[in-house]
Parts: C-alpha cells; structure tokens; sequence
C-alpha cells in the first residue's frame, strides 16, 4: 500500500489494530499500466521533489524511475485539483485509469507485530545561516549533488552549476555539515556515512570529467566500513584529489562569476582563502522530521538525539512489545546495518508470529500442461501498443500484419495493453483455441513482465519457457520516437529474431528439492547464539557447534561497552537461554571434517566431545567471529608494559594495581592494519580505547592518557563519548603513518623507568616525547585462523583482506553467493555488539526464508552437458563459481557433471566449451545463434556460398 | 544470462552474416549483483575477438563492448550513438578495410571453424579477470594471435601404425573420425574441431595420431585402401 499512512495503533503485540489513510492517488491502480501519456500531456509544471526540486515534473507524475509500483499520482500542483480546470489527463488515458474524484480512504488492518522503517533525513544546512545553502547559487547539499550525478536527475547526469548551467571544474566538499557540533541546531553525533559517500562523489565527478579539481575538507576521515579502507586510498591517488584536514569558513560568493570562496588552514601555510566553482556541504543525517508523532502515534521512546531508543543487546526492539524498528531510526547507519536490522526484525516477529506461519497464504493451481513436443512448432505473436507508447511510433497493425507472414506464426494480434489482465486472458484464450505452442509478446522489457506472460501461457497448459518476449518498447519506440518508419521496420526485425528464437525454445522444468528443516551454526559467540535462538524459537533444530570448550566467543574478554552495557552479565544470560532452549544442541571442542551437499541438503561432519556426527542441515550459519593481532611492533612480548588494549580493559576490570597507579598511559591506535599488510580498519579500536580512557579516569582523575591516532573513527553516537573523553583530559594526538610513534625503555626525569615514547605532533608541529608507565596497543581484529578452512568445506569465497565475502556487500551482507550459507558477526567483518546482534538476527531472518519452506525451486535454465561432446577439458569447472561443476570419470574418461541445483544460469561454462557439451537451457548456442541469423531479413541476406561451408 | 555468456562465435557469426558492427552491453567491472563478475569474461572474449579480426583484416573497431547500469540510459545512448556514427564512418564491412565484402565473409567462416581451437589455446586467459585497464593490449598479443594461425595444428592417423582399435573414434566428441574393425580410422579434417582428444586417447603401444604443426595434414587414405592386414601371429 504505497501514499497510505498510519493514522493510529490500538492494541498489543500478536493483536494490533492499525488504522490507515490512503491518501488520494487520483489514478486507479488496477488500470494504469505505467505507460505515462498522462505526463506527457500535463501542463501543470512544478519543482521535482525527488530531483531535489532542481528541475520541474508534471502533476502528473511517476515519482521515480524505479517506483514500485511503476505507475503515476496526481499531487497538489494538478490545475483541476487546485482550480477545478483542465482534465486533460482523463481524455489522454486509452485505459480510462485517472479518477479525479479519488477521496482519502480509511482502512483498518489486523497484525500481529509492527517494523518501524521510517529511516532518517538528511540534514537541512538552511537552519545555519554560516552555510549560506538557498543564498549562494552555487552551493549544494551532498543530496543535491548526488542527483546531479544521476542519469535520471535533473540534467540527466551532467553536473551543471545553479547560476550559468555551465560545468564546475573546480569543486570543493565540507565534510561534517550538521554532524559532529554541538551548536544548536546541529548534531552532536557523528552521521556515519558521509565520509565514503563523499569518495564515491568524488570518484564518479571524476568518471564524468577527469579534469575537476576536488577538494576535501575534513575532520577525521572515517573510512570503517568493509573495504572502505581500500575505496578512500583510491580516491585519495586521484590526480588532481587534494583531502585537507581543515575547519572551513564559507567567505562570500563572487557577484560576477557566482564562485565561492572558502576560508581554511593547514598547518604548513597557515591561514589560506580559496575560491572554487562549486561547493558541496556533506550533510549529515537526522531523524525523520516526523519524529515525535512516530514516537506518540506508536508509542515508543526516543534518545536523545531523538532517534528511536534501543539497546546494544537488542537494537530491534522498541519499548512496546511487538514493535521493532529497523534501518536510520535505530540511529545514523549504512545500508548493509540497515539491511541487517531488516531482516533481523523480520525474524524477531517470526518468532512472535510462528504459530500463525502461513496461515494467509494460498497456493496457485494451474492446468496440466500440455505436452507439445511431437508438435510442429505453431507460434503466436501479440503486438502490444502500451497505450499509445508503442503504437504512437510503431505502426502496430502493420507489423501484426508481417508477423502472419513468418515462418510458423500461426497467429498474429494486436493488443492496447498486453498486461492489462483482460489481454492476458485473452493470449491464455487464444493458445487455446489456436493450439500454439510458442507465445511471443511484442511489447515491453522482460524484466518487469516477464513473470506475468509466464503465467499466462502456464494458464493456457503450455510450458512457461515456450514464453518469448519482444521488446519493442524500451528498445524501439522510446529511443526511436522521431523515427517512426525505422521504429516499424525494427520492431519487425526485432519480432522476427523471437521467432527464430521461439522456433528453438524448449520445454523446461523447474524442480523442487526438499529442504531439511534444521540449521548448522558454526561458532558459539554472540553471534551465533543469537543466531540461534532466533531460528530455535521459530520451531527449528539448530546445531551449534563451538571450537572450544566454552561458549561465548570474543566477547568474554570484553567486560564493557560504550554505552554502558556489563557484557559478561548479558553473557551469561545469552548462555543460559542457549544451553536451555530444547531445539539448540551444543557441540563443544568441535571442529569439522567434512561437508557436502547443497542447499536445503547439507550433511556436515563434526568432531566433537560428543564424537563424530553426521549432521543433516537445511541451511549453514558462518558465525566464527575473529582473532586479534599479535603485535611486533612497539616491543610487544618484549617488554610486558606494553599490552593490547584488551589486556588494558581486563587490567582494568581486575583493579589492576599497576594500571590503576600508573602515572600515565600511552595508547597507540592502528596496530597491524591500515598498513599495507592489513588495508582495512579495524572498526572498534577506537571506541575501545576511549573506553578504556574513561574508564581509567573514573577510577584514577590524575593520571595521563594519551591516545596517539591516525584518524578517531567513533562514528554514531560513539562520538559523544569521544567528546566526553577531550573534555576530561584524554589527549589525543594525531600520528601520521609515515611517521609512527616510537617506543623504547628508559627513565623519566624524576628517575622513573617508564617506556619513552616519541610521536610527532601535527598540530603543534613539533617531536614530544612522552613517558609511559604502560603502553596500550590498538591490536588490529584479523580474521579467524580457520576462515580458510571453513571457506574450503561451504564453498563459499573471502574478500581480499581475508574475512568472508558476502553474496554483495551492500544488498546482500547476511548472505553467500552460496545458497543456503548465511554470514553474521566478526567473521564478516569487525563489528559492535550491536550490529553484531542486527546481524545475527538477519541472518536468522534469512535461514527461516530457507527453512520454513517444504523445498526449494531450482530454475529451468540451467546448465546441461551432452556428454558425448564433452572432452573433460575442465573449461566450465574453472569459470563456474558457484561450484556447479565437476569432471568425474566415466569409462576412463573425464566428463563434466552439472549440479543443476546450485546453477544460477550465468552462462559462463557455455562460454568457455570449446565443443557445445554444456549448454545453458533457454539461452543455448542454438538459440541465439537463429536469433543472430534472423537479425538480417532473409530477403536481404547475401548468402554465403554454399562452397565456404557455411552453415 | 550474463554478458559473460557471449560468446566468440556469436561475435563472428555476425560478421559472416554481413553485419558491419557489433556492439556488447556489460554491467559495470567489479560491481556485479552476484559473484559471477562474467563481464571480465566478456571484455577477454572482446580483447581476443579483436585481435583474430585484425588477423584476418577486419577493422577492430567493427567491435565495441562497454560497461554502464541499469541506471544510466543517458550513458547508453551515448555510446551506442558514438559506436554507430563509428560503424558509418567505416563504411559497409569490407570497404575501409579495402576487401570485398564476401572474401571478408569466406574469411570469417574458416576463421569461425577455427574457434574450438582457439577456445582451447586460450583457455585460461579467457577466464582472467583485468583489473587493471593498461593490461587489455596484454592480454592477447598480435603476434601471438597471427602466431597462433600461423601454427595451427592438424591432427593425423598415420595409417600404417593405426590398428583400427576404435578408441579415438569412440571418443571423438565431434565424431570427426571415421573408421570400423579393420578399417584404418581417418580424421574427418572438416569436422575436426582439433582438441586432440585422439592424440590423448590413441594406446601408446600404437601411437598412431601425429600432431602436424602449421601445415595441413596428409591427404587421407582412399577407401580402399583401407582395409588393415594384421600381421599373422606366426608360430614359433
């Protein structure tokens, strides 16, 4: 239900009454096909507010390109709804689809749990006047900028300045705008994705015109993100890409030229103005303006910073039971955390809503199909006008007319909508009546309708790979519109390779696997017993299996976070609920031997105090977590004042007398990452040693503690605690790489033995030499020492610095290419408790995607091998990776086997054959090949002589 | 389906057909959807084709994959306008090239017989994946793409050592081979795809398939010819 709003919420969880408004559309869903002639005709111009209202759109609009559902509405700038004229959409619609007389609808729903997705909203620098953003023509928040680098925003992708259209060459970006202050009106925290959508800002500016100068202005750079690292020292090596560490000023805006000058210092030239041709302000993220009614309407709590209130243990949970919230109203996130908490809130309510599982939902019959394969192939082709989308530009009833001539096109028509659903019974009618065995649609791209003319011919009893489509919209008629004789004869041509093709297609089967009803995690720290516990409370066997003799994982070494939460105790808790719930089994000093199979059916063996089992699993959770760095550098393991700084936290715990009275301690941030060996950042050293900080000075108020950094990264509302921690007398000292600090024993003045450590200070441009009673050490997390091996038993694959590499780091970050293997915690990357939690949540949410299903349907189009032509070159196994392949041997000789289950249809392995063995079903050599030859009309071919073998 | 699923034969099948340009969509390098990254394949299988074209003397430039998303119709628009200006500026295949257009054609058809062979030899470069864009030239050589015609191999039963034992026959995955019991096999030459599967299999106490290098094998026996008298076990 899309323009609907919850108006209120009655109830409690399992049994909410939610009272929605349906705001007037003024366009009857059921009837407009997306075809947009009412845009065309609208006179009724106003700023597009999806384009930042940089260009206009029409009252009459589709929101955005990729809107779903992909058709229009009517919004207040219409001239009938504003002036009771015009009305000229409704004479333009062929499908009688625009009612302006649509009222508001109240509607009253029944559910039993609720997600809060609200997101978040980017800052709105106008509340700062200093900004000057709406005075200066030429400065643009970073989400105006990011529609100016779209293709479909307001200048289709070329990034024009506000005052003269005319293309910036020089262009700066102010980090940090309406983050990171605690001026009034701005965010104290830190908005967590600035940094990297600013690289890649800068990147693409750099793909449109290589010759923009980009400036950076920045605080710390805050590159903690998977492969963020990497994707900020790419950015940093583009020529003419300066980042300077500088608070800025906005000065003045030319008179003439409209260009800005801005007011910054480094430390080499001091105080320095500049003039750029555009100026971008990287503005942070707020909660949704609408905040405080969210909170009353559903009655749930907020933070400080107004964002929705939640705890590290659960971050999906509200305040109200059977209330969840996930994405930017839990705070300042990515979008693979955002993806986490979605999936995780799913599962939560699973586990809610379990005992209703499939309650709503209703299976599909459809006749039996016909077997057509004694057949001559009878093809028929529908021609679609989409309105007048097609029709206007290709002369429809002319090319219906060609089609009748075609090789066994038995049946030809022409049709307004081909989706409109009295069209579609009417192809199901006419493969009927008509006896086809091939149905072509002439109309638009696959990829919307696809499944929709499947399931026509399916209803029709005829196979749904004998569906072909046509697409003479997309790829004709809109990019040909002032060419309507060529269009014509294009879509002709166009329809001609269908045939070809159609007269190729094969009937194909989908087939459904069983799906084993258990889950096999591995690894028992937080994660994975989250993890857990979440599949087990939807009525799922789990086997867990921990390498050591005790549950729990990294995290019993942490005692603390920043945020106040007593670690051990939530342990504890964890533990108990694990070794307690019915369907966990726990394998301790488990290790695994063995593991085949694929989705749905795997069988894993493991070694374990209880023996060695055979476990038969449905879906594979990784949740091994990861390793900490043991350092070389700065005399570790020769000298034992220096210690990592998890040692630091339990010295602390434990009242640590040496720590405790020590006079001053030195903490050193990046050991053994961000460095060539290690090109990431450890994500929580951070935070860890401020924490550490804090927790020192709490029990000591006079002893010294510096931090020696590169960058702070304490993005969210960790900067808080950063903030906190300057403001008692932590000092925090910028290091640079080339110029690590040193450390070495030796006597302080007073004639202490302390470690002196030497670290040049940016600031103050100078050597200070400290004296440290302990050193600290910010010990990278590495990934788990057993990665690889795991990696090797699920076939799945490791991003380059070494953890496992997700099926697609931002949309699919709980998931493998692997079906039916799911990704959470450290192993995919270093993480807090908190996104950890998200994370084993989602993928919880994932398995029961898996699980709860009675199988899996494996697509037709899959790879086949003709054995007799294959000559075990071994060409498909090294291109497939998925691990479809094999060669096994057969009477001697090798021969390639497909595991069609794991194949998604790729092609590759086709690719590479060099003797047409394998094939990939419904895109064979064969098929395209007439489709290839089709493309000239016979009329037209010169043939080759029959002498040259042409075949 | 993925861009990767391209093939070189598609690209040359073209060609034959007459068409003047061919021109390859791919999504963007190193941001696929899933894990298969086959752009990589098909940028490899573009590289190569290229370079068998100039080898037979069509313009490289008749061939033209780029990469965009979904997302950037204008992107599209562009550069399929820039490659069909390109392709008209060419001319119909065969007149910048300064060949008849049906010599090109007979060209690119014993050039698409050859395509098997060509799979083999560069099997695993055609699996590489460039990262780096100053590489592609690397990839395929012209020199070793002319070498590589230059060196084709034939591949050839040497009839007084055949003994008609039927295994390369049998193996033959383009049943090229002809032959029956006490008939001396010969290699069909126009089916043969050269994968070498007879040189492999034929028993090495025969060792009756030769590989010739860069020159066409013997003509093969005539029929009657055939017939293989095996040595009579004489008695001790």
């Amino acid at each position: 239900m899309t323009y609907t709003e919850v108006k209120a919420i009655e109830g409690e969880v399992g049994d909410f009454k939610v009272t929605l408004v349906k705001k007037p559309r003024y366009i009857l869903e059921d009837k407009c096909t997306g075809c947009t002639i009412c845009v065309e005709y609208c006179p009724a111009k106003y700023p597009d507010e999806y384009n930042q209202e940089i260009s206009m759109n029409k009252a009459v609009h589709v929101y955005f390109a990729q809107a779903i559902p992909l058709i229009t509405y009517i919004d207040e700038s219409c001239l009938y709804l504003k002036e009771k004229k015009c009305r000229i959409c409704e004479r333009v619609c062929k499908n009688d689809a625009i009612d302006l007389n649509q009222e508001p609808e109240k509607k009253e729903i029944q559910v039993g749990a609720i997600i809060l997705a609200q997101g978040m909203e980017p800052f709105d620098p106008k509340v700062k006047k200093e900004y000057h953003y709406g005075e200066f023509a030429n400065i643009v928040t970073s989400m105006d900028y990011e529609r100016l680098l779209c293709s479909t925003g307001p200048y289709q992708g070329e990034i024009l300045r506000a005052s003269d259209l005319k293309h910036p060459h020089k262009i700066a970006w102010i980090q940090c705008v309406g983050s990171r202050r605690v001026t009034p009106g701005e965010n104290s925290y830190c908005s967590a994705v600035c940094c990297t959508y600013t690289q890649k800002q800068v990147i693409v500016t750099k793909d449109h015109d290589a010759d923009v100068q980009c400036t950076i202005f920045h605080n710390d750079v805050r590159a903690y993100g998977k492969d963020f690292e990497r994707f900020y020292e790419r950015t940093e090596k583009l020529p003419d890409v300066r980042f300077i560490r500088s608070y800025v000023s906005i000065v003045k805006e030319d008179p003439v030229t409209k260009n800005i000058t801005i007011r910054y210092s480094t430390t080499d030239e001091g105080v320095k103005e500049e003039e750029f041709e555009m100026v971008v302000l990287s503005v942070g993220l707020n909660p949704p303006k609408n905040v405080q009614d969210i909170s009353e309407k559903f009655g749930i709590e907020l933070n400080a910073h107004n964002f929705c209130n939640i705890t590290s243990t659960n971050p999906m949970a509200t305040n109200r039971p059977g209330i969840f919230v996930s994405g930017g109203l839990q705070g300042p996130v990515d979008i693979p955390e955002s993806v986490f908490s979605a999936s995780g809130a799913s599962s939560q309510i699973g586990e809610l809503l379990n005992y209703r599982r499939g309650n709503l939902s209703q299976e599909r019959v459809y006749p039996p199909e016909r077997d057509v394969c004694m057949e001559e192939p009878r093809i028929g082709v529908f021609v679609c006008h989409c309105g007048a989308n097609i029709g206007r530009i290709v002369n429809v009833p002319e090319t219906v007319e060609y089609c009748k001539t075609l090789p066994n096109v038995v049946h030809a028509q022409e049709q307004l909508f081909s989706c409109a659903t009295n069209s579609a019974k009417e192809i199901t009618d006419m493969t009927r009546e008509k006896g086809l065995n091939r149905v072509i649609v002439a109309a638009c791209s696959p990829r919307t309708l696809e499944p929709l003319f499947r399931d026509t011919v399916r209803e029709a009893g005829i196979n749904q790979y004998y569906l072909e489509m046509a697409n003479i919209r997309e790829h004709n008629s809109w990019v040909h519109s002032k060419e309507k004789e060529e269009a014509t004869q294009k879509a002709k041509d166009i329809i001609r390779m269908s045939v070809a093709r159609a007269y190729q297609l094969e009937p194909l089967q989908e087939f459904d696997l069983p799906v084993n009803k258990a889950a096999l995690i591995v690894g028992g720290g937080i994660a994975g017993m989250n993890c857990a516990l979440s599949i087990a409370k939807q009525g799922h066997e789990v086997h867990l299996i921990e390498k050591t003799s005790e549950l729990g994982g990294i995290a019993r070494r942490i005692h603390s976070t920043l945020d106040g939460l007593d670690v051990q105790e939530y342990l504890r808790a964890l533990i108990s609920r694990v070794y307690k719930h019915p369907l966990i089994r726990v394998y301790h000093d488990a290790s695994i031997t063995d593991a085949t199979g694929y989705v749905g059916n795997f069988v894993t063996t493991v070694k374990s105090e209880r023996g060695v089992t055979e476990i038969q699993h449905g879906a594979a959770v990784i949740a091994i977590g990861s390793d900490l760095y043991t350092p070389a550098e700065y005399l570790y393991s020769q000298d034992d004042r220096v210690i990592t700084h998890l040692d630091l936290e339990e010295r602390i715990v434990n009242d640590d007398e040496q720590i405790v009275n020590a006079q001053s301690i030195v903490m050193i941030q990046c050991v053994g990452c961000r460095n060539e060996d290690r090109n990431y950042c450890s994500r929580l050293c951070c935070s860890q040693s401020i924490k550490n900080a804090l927790k020192l000075r709490e029990k000591n108020p006079d002893i010294d503690i510096y931090v020696l950094f590169r960058d702070i990264r304490t993005y969210g509302f960790n900067e808080d605690h950063y903030r906190e921690a300057s403001n008692k007398d932590i000092k925090f000292i910028r290091y640079e790489p080339q110029e690590p600090p040193a450390v070495e024993p030796g006597e302080s003045e007073d004639g202490r033995a302390v470690l002196k450590v030497t670290v040049t200070d940016y600031v103050l441009g100078k050597m200070l030499l400290l004296d440290a009673d302990i050193v600290s050490l910010a010990a990278a997390v590495i990934p788990s020492e057993s990665t690889r091996d795991i990696a090797g038993f699920f076939k799945v694959t490791l991003s380059p610095d070494g953890f496992f590499k997700e099926a697609h780091v931002k949309l699919r970050p709980v998931e493998f290419g692997t079906d039916g293997v799911y990704l959470c915690g450290l192993a995919h990357y270093p993480k807090f408790i908190q996104e950890t939690v998200n994370q084993s949540y989602g993928a919880a949410g994932r398995v029961l995607t898996l699980l709860s299903r009675d199988t899996v349907v494996a697509s037709g189009s899959v790879a086949q091998v003709d054995e007799s032509r294959c000559i075990g070159c071994g060409a498909c196994v090294s291109a497939c990776t998925y691990g479809v392949l094999e060669l096994r041997e057969v009477k001697k000789a090798k021969k390639a086997f497909v595991n069609p289950v794991l194949c998604k249809g790729d092609g590759l392995c086709t690719t590479k054959c060099p003797t047409g063995a394998i094939q990939l079903k419904h895109f064979t050599d064969q098929e395209i090949m007439s489709e290839i030859d089709a493309a000239i009309p016979v009329e037209e071919a010169m043939p080759l002589e029959a002498a040259v073998g042409y075949k | 389906m993925c861009s990767g699923r391209v093939d070189l034969s598609f690209i040359f099948r073209a060609f034959q057909n007459g068409m003047d340009g061919v021109f390859i969509g791919g999504c963007h390098l190193n941001e696929c959807n899933y894990i298969t990254h086959g752009n990589y394949h098909a940028l490899n299988v573009v590289l190569l084709a290229k370079r068998v074209m100039q080898h037979i003397g069509i313009n490289p430039d008749r061939l033209n994959i780029e990469f965009m998303s979904g997302a950037e119709a204008n992107l599209f628009v562009e550069v399929v306008n820039r490659f069909v200006d390109k392709v008209k500026k060419l001319g119909p295949l065969g007149s910048t090239e300064g060949i008849d257009q049906n010599e090109l054609r007979k060209r690119v058809s014993e050039v698409s017989k050859l395509i098997p062979y060509i799979k083999i030899v560069n099997q695993e470069k055609l699996a590489s994946r460039l990262t780096d864009p100053t590489d592609y030239e690397k990839l395929f050589t012209q020199d070793e793409i002319d070498a590589l015609f230059k060196e084709v191999v034939s591949y050839y039963i040497d009839p007084a050592k055949c003994q008609a034992c039927s295994t390369c026959l049998k193996r033959c995955p383009v049943v090229a081979i002809e032959g029956g019991k006490l008939q001396v096999h010969v290699i069909d030459q126009d089916k043969c795809i050269k994968c070498g599967t007879c040189f492999e299999v034929c028993p090495p106490k025969f060792g009756a398939v030769t590989k010739i290098v860069g020159e066409p094998a013997p003509p093969p026996l005539p029929l009657e010819k055939r017939a293989i008298v095996r040595k009579a076990k004489t008695a001790s």
